[in-house]
């Protein structure tokens, strides 16, 4: 196509003003509008009809009826929808913090140009993003076996007593080791990028200024990639208010501890798969949504101005 | 900057990776060797990748296993017999070859979910980045929106809606969620903004070019990267997806292989049911590995894309 090549073609191009005017057109949403079609369809569809559904209760006598707002004053006051409310907010004060804070370490380690092996570490160590959440909690659960798992294997070796991973007082904590297993290298990554592309003169100012590591990191690196830390911990807080996959599959190995209602997620699932209760699940989905969304635009509210 | 760049604003949003970006292509990789390098810190993060690699292996060793084997042994080290080869026939012979049913399963909803997913992301990006239209300013902001909602959260009324539609119990009903990933479109927003300069777009279309002949023969191969990007992360969305296929299925014929293992390592509840831990193991193998290998071997461009819109390099 050598008449597309020249880019200074466009050097004498008519005054700018007008020509932009006629591109506020609708071409452009013959780009975006499969997208918008298939979004309207499997996201905002589903939302508008959560909202239906979550006005009405199925009852046996007298059918589908309207019934306001009962549905969301029964769910707020749900002690199982708060008990596992209650359990996510944990696992997201104790473990999203420790999965990021080991992320950020060996992003800046491998940052500071101070290992062997660089590559290495940083592919291996993203290694298990590529695992399905599946598999990495088949993997741990069989590894969590006080019988013939690891911790049985550790046991019967070396003569200790490890607790039982799976009873009721740890499973949260072995869960959120699953996770941290899962998404520390994700996280990693996005730090790592985002320290990369911070300016190389702002170092050698710093070091012309005789600052030392220690300073360099907290007042350079660290604020140059907020808008990364932000972002990762906006996913994580969603993530852990999602938590299903881990608990649910590893359920069969800890009936008595992990209940049907263990996380908000399992509880709408359990209602709505076991218990047939749709209407009462999408109530319960839409406050956790809700829940969910307002955590996270505090945290972006917050993160993004500090220090701006 | 004259060119109408309307969406400065959302940048606010972005990560520091993308406000940063243009900077890059200054910055080469990386700062002068002067560094010394230091063993305390190569140590402490070896500690790290002990932790990510050490259920790898278990998973690797424990694939070698019987069934016999795997309760008798040591889990991080081989037991007497070497059973790999079996295991990986017998994974794909057992129940009638019901795991290569499940694999092919796999494939066509990455094909199609994952390859659409990205066919769509690459279009909205494109014109989010490059088009001024009515209304683009709700679709951003409705898609920005829409990444906070929990996507669990949607499942359960999707589900009800998709069966009133007959669409549940068939592949209709994985793919389709499938197909959109806001997380691809922003990144492809992004990078269009950064990686086509509007000139070139312009000289095209004054040259009567129509807007499709446009994108692909100028737009399309600049995105190359970035597509690549997309896609591998939306085919590690759509090969890993646990929940959706979980509540859209109820034949196993169309189960993929994580809804297909989590069945066989269950099986083992219930009454009755045939103990195949080592196929579950050796299953789990199989189905780690194309992505893994897929991952080594597009490296580059994966970790460039993930500094979105820093992509060119």
């Amino acid at each position: 196509m050598t008449t597309l090549q020249p880019p200074a073609a466009a050097g004498p191009r008519p005054a700018p003003p007008p020509v932009r005017r006629d591109r506020r057109s609708w071409k452009g949403w013959g780009f975006i509008g499969p997208f918008a079609a298939v979004f309207a369809l499997v996201f905002l569809a589903p939302i508008a009809y959560s909202i239906y559904l979550s006005l009405f209760r199925d009852q046996l006598i007298g059918g589908t009826t309207f019934v306001g707002f009962d549905n969301y004053q029964q769910a707020l006051k749900d002690e199982l929808f708060w008990a596992s409310l209650g359990r996510v907010a944990l696992f997201l004060v104790v473990q999203v913090p420790i999965m990021l804070g080991i992320a950020l370490l060996v992003a800046l380690a491998l940052d500071s140009g101070r290992l062997y092996g660089k590559s290495f570490f940083r592919i291996t160590i993203f290694l298990p993003y590529a695992v399905p959440a599946v598999v990495a909690t088949l993997m741990w659960g069989f590894m969590y076996g006080t019988k013939y798992g690891l911790v049985g294997d550790f046991n019967s070796a070396f003569g200790w007593s490890l607790p039982d991973p799976l009873s009721a007082d740890l499973v949260l904590a072995s869960i959120g080791n699953i996770v941290t297993w899962e998404f520390v290298g994700y996280n990693m990554l996005i730090f790592y990028s985002a320290l990369r592309v911070v300016p190389h003169s702002l170092y050698e100012a710093a070091e012309i200024d005789g600052a030392s590591q220690w300073r360099v990191i907290t007042a350079i690196k660290l604020p140059a990639i907020r808008g990364a830390l932000v972002i990762a911990t906006i996913f994580s807080i969603i993530g852990s208010f999602q938590l299903f996959n881990e608990p649910s599959i590893l359920r069969p190995l800890a009936r008595n501890a992990i209940t049907t209602d263990y996380t908000p997620n399992f509880y709408t699932y359990s209602l709505s798969f076991s218990g047939q209760q749709h209407n009462y699940s999408a109530t319960v989905a839409i406050i956790m949504g809700l829940i969910t969304m307002v955590v996270a635009y505090v945290v972006q509210l917050r993160g993004m101005r500090k220090g701006a | 900057m004259t060119t109408p760049v309307t969406t400065p604003a959302p940048a606010a949003t972005a990560p520091g990776a993308v406000k940063s970006a243009p900077r890059l292509r200054r910055v080469k990789e990386h700062r002068p060797g002067r560094r010394r390098r230091s063993k305390l810190l190569t140590v402490l993060t070896s500690l790290v990748v002990l932790y990510t690699v050490v259920p790898l292996i278990w998973l690797v060793v424990n694939a070698t296993k019987t069934q016999s084997g795997l309760a008798s042994s040591n889990g991080l080290w081989f037991a007497d017999d070497f059973a790999l080869w079996d295991n990986i026939r017998d994974t794909f012979t057992y129940g009638d070859g019901i795991f290569t049913r499940w694999l092919l399963n796999t494939l066509l909803y990455v094909v199609l979910g994952a390859g659409g997913a990205t066919l769509l992301a690459v279009l909205g990006g494109y014109a989010l980045a490059k088009f001024d239209f009515p209304g683009k300013r709700g679709v951003f902001a409705t898609v920005i929106g829409a990444v906070a909602v929990p996507g669990t959260a949607l499942a359960v009324p999707t589900f009800l809606m998709f069966s009133k539609m007959g669409l549940t119990d068939t592949p209709w009903a994985v793919i389709l969620p499938s197909l959109v990933s806001p997380f691809g479109l922003y990144l492809m927003w992004v990078f269009a903004s950064e990686a086509i300069p509007t000139e070139l777009l312009e000289a095209a279309r004054m040259d009567g070019a129509g807007e499709a002949r446009t994108f692909f023969t100028v737009a399309l191969p600049l995105l190359a990267p970035g597509i690549v990007t997309v896609l591998l992360f939306t085919t590690v969305a759509t090969w890993n997806n646990y929940f959706l296929p979980l509540i859209m299925l109820k034949d196993p014929d169309w189960y993929p292989l994580t809804l297909g293992l989590s069945a066989w390592n269950s099986q083992a509840e219930t009454v009755g049911g045939e103990v195949i831990f080592n196929l579950v193991i050796t299953g789990s193998l199989l189905t780690i590995l194309p992505l893994v290998v897929a991952f080594l071997f597009l490296q580059k461009y994966w970790q460039s894309g993930l500094a979105a819109g820093s992509v060119k390099e």
